[in-house]
């Protein structure tokens, strides 16, 4: 019934978890640049040995941090707009399609789960078939569903969400029949003393008790359906998102290598503003004592 | 005289993959309206199973059972009853004020009467400056005055209680105590409270069920008679420890018995 206390503690030091956030990137940055420094001063073995250091830690495959950041500030291509802008309208663009099948994979999930929970033999016919579909790899299915899209006259960012969507609908239906089994059976006798509905105990009893695990949830699929869109693009081969960027500065690596770490550092920050946007959501619903897992 | 619960010949048995278990067996129970009847025994002799038959939340194998005039499931449908079990089962995203309204939500009063109402049942637990509070901000003994006041919104002549002082210390236990005799003679409701304390239901009961194992069945039904109102300083009295031996040889001839 109580949540621990040291989440509603944290709550009131953000301060804290920013500077968390900080120490860690100074800490990669400084691991990165060492990796180099030493990599430099022995020519690209590890000390004592005539063993090579992968990766190698040479400018070609790990460009300087400094590099990467002022190549953001720099154009595209000659007489281009800068880098960073163009990567911001892309993630704009992909974060859009992830959200799209976000929103459709959660609906999706959530009615999967309530169906699994109010039949037993719908849970015991279709979970196997939800499980399976999950084994199944993303890169698999994207093309298929950039075909069939195609052939329906879709617009392609609509296949590109569906397959975001794909990803998402399953840490959701999990979740949801997990959360709507969780609470006490006293509630749930409770609840039949006062001859609530099937329907009242849902809303006012199960629902509520699912939100922890169905936030958590949800913050798993934020993350997925970028990964989602991203890897929907790519057969999908239209330009304005970040997978088609990913993959066309993935080709000038060799040459410039600082552009897909751009690349790779803003589809992070894009994930990471969904997620966040999501955690916001979880903390305006619920009461603090109530939380899922902090994030 | 019509009785608030009439039991006759009333069986459960549940049949798992073990078996079949006889929870209760040729149950014969007659409670009549006001008064405080406790059922203790050992864990397993169906006593809670007994409570939760008069709730409608389990269904008798065979026998009669009649509450409040009715077929238990009509007196379930019509609020017949309020119900307390040891676990306070609080909803933890609702304040105590909204947990208290929740029976009344789901009874259809309108958000003016349930308001009022539920202020009012907060003041007679005394807990009219935590309205505002989430359980989780609640002492153990605290979350029991809210359901207690839940159970009590749409003022049932029955009130079912499951052991609901079983998980508070001893010092709140017995101001529990004292809290619910003082509702049940201000409210006039008839109390069923299930108890493995024999302290506690000697303090409370007007009426003690004894009940003994394999299968479920009362042995001994011992009247208390201790004067009311009762008080704290009742506990010492000569009569009061009589009864406690009474009840403690009841248990123990039911304990030889299965």
């Amino acid at each position: 019934m109580t949540a621990g206390t040291e989440s509603r503690q944290a709550d009131r030091r953000p301060q804290r978890r920013v500077l968390a956030f900080i120490a860690i990137l100074v800490a990669v940055i400084v691991l990165w640049e060492g990796y180099k420094l030493l990599g430099r001063a022995t020519g690209g073995v590890w000390p004592f040995t005539e063993t090579e250091m992968r990766p190698r830690p040479g400018n070609n495959s790990m460009p300087h941090v400094w590099d990467v950041v002022t190549s953001l500030f720099g154009p595209v291509r000659r007489g281009g707009e800068p880098l960073i802008v163009a990567l911001a309208v892309a993630t704009f663009y992909t974060l859009r399609e992830a959200v799209v099948g976000f929103l459709v994979g959660g609906l999706v999930g959530f009615v999967i789960g309530v169906m699994f929970v109010r039949s037993r033999t719908a849970e015991r016919a279709f979970m196997p078939y939800v499980v399976a579909s999950q084994t199944i790899p993303i890169i698999a299915i994207a093309p298929m569903v950039v075909i069939w899209g195609r052939r329906l006259d879709a617009p392609g960012w609509m296949a590109v969400s569906i397959i975001a969507a794909y990803l998402t609908f399953f840490p959701v239906a999990i979740n949801t029949v997990r959360g709507l089994r969780s609470p006490e059976p006293t509630a749930t006798e409770l609840f039949h003393s006062y001859a609530a509905s099937p329907w009242e105990r849902l809303w006012k009893l199960q629902v509520p008790s699912a939100l922890p695990y169905i936030f958590t949830a949800l913050k798993i699929s934020a993350a997925a359906s970028v990964v989602g869109a991203i890897v929907g693009e790519l057969p999908a081969g239209f330009g304005e998102g970040l997978g088609r960027a990913l993959l066309q500065f993935n080709q000038v690596f060799a040459a410039d290598p600082s552009k897909l770490y751009a690349a790779v550092f803003m589809a992070a920050i894009g994930g990471l503003i969904f997620v966040g946007v999501v955690s916001l959501a979880e903390r305006l619903t619920l009461p603090s004592g109530v939380r899922g897992a902090e994030l | 005289m019509d009785f608030i619960v009439d039991a006759q010949k009333l069986s459960k048995t549940f049949s798992g993959r073990s078996g079949t278990v006889e929870a209760l067996s040729d149950i014969d129970l007659q409670i009549e309206p006001g008064e405080f009847v406790s059922l203790i025994g050992p864990s397993g002799c169906g006593k809670s199973t007994l409570l939760r038959l008069i709730g409608e939340l389990l269904h008798p194998s065979a026998g009669r059972l009649i509450v409040n005039g009715k077929d238990p499931h009509q007196a379930r449908l019509d609020g017949d009853y309020g119900i307390a079990f040891q676990s306070a089962t609080l909803l933890e995203w609702r304040t105590v004020l909204r947990n208290v309204e929740l029976p009344l939500e789901l009874a259809d009063v309108d958000a003016h009467g349930r308001r009022s109402r539920a202020e009012e049942l907060l003041a007679m637990v005394g807990l009219s400056d935590f309205v505002d509070h989430y359980p989780w901000q609640l002492s153990g003994g605290m979350q029991q005055r809210v359901a207690i006041a839940r159970a009590l919104g749409q003022r049932p002549p029955l009130l079912l209680m499951d052991e609901p002082f079983g998980a508070l210390d001893e010092m709140t236990r017995e101001s529990m105590q004292q809290e619910l005799m003082r509702i049940w003679r201000d409210t006039g409701t008839t109390v069923v409270f299930v108890t493995h304390s024999i302290p506690e239901a000697v303090f409370l009961s007007t009426r003690t069920i004894v009940m003994s194992s394999r299968p479920g069945r009362i042995t001994h039904r011992i009247d208390i008679d201790l004067p009311q109102p009762r008080q704290f300083e009742i506990r010492e009295s000569p009569r009061f420890f009589e009864l406690l031996t009474e009840v403690r040889e009841a248990l123990r001839q039911g304990e030889k018995l299965s």
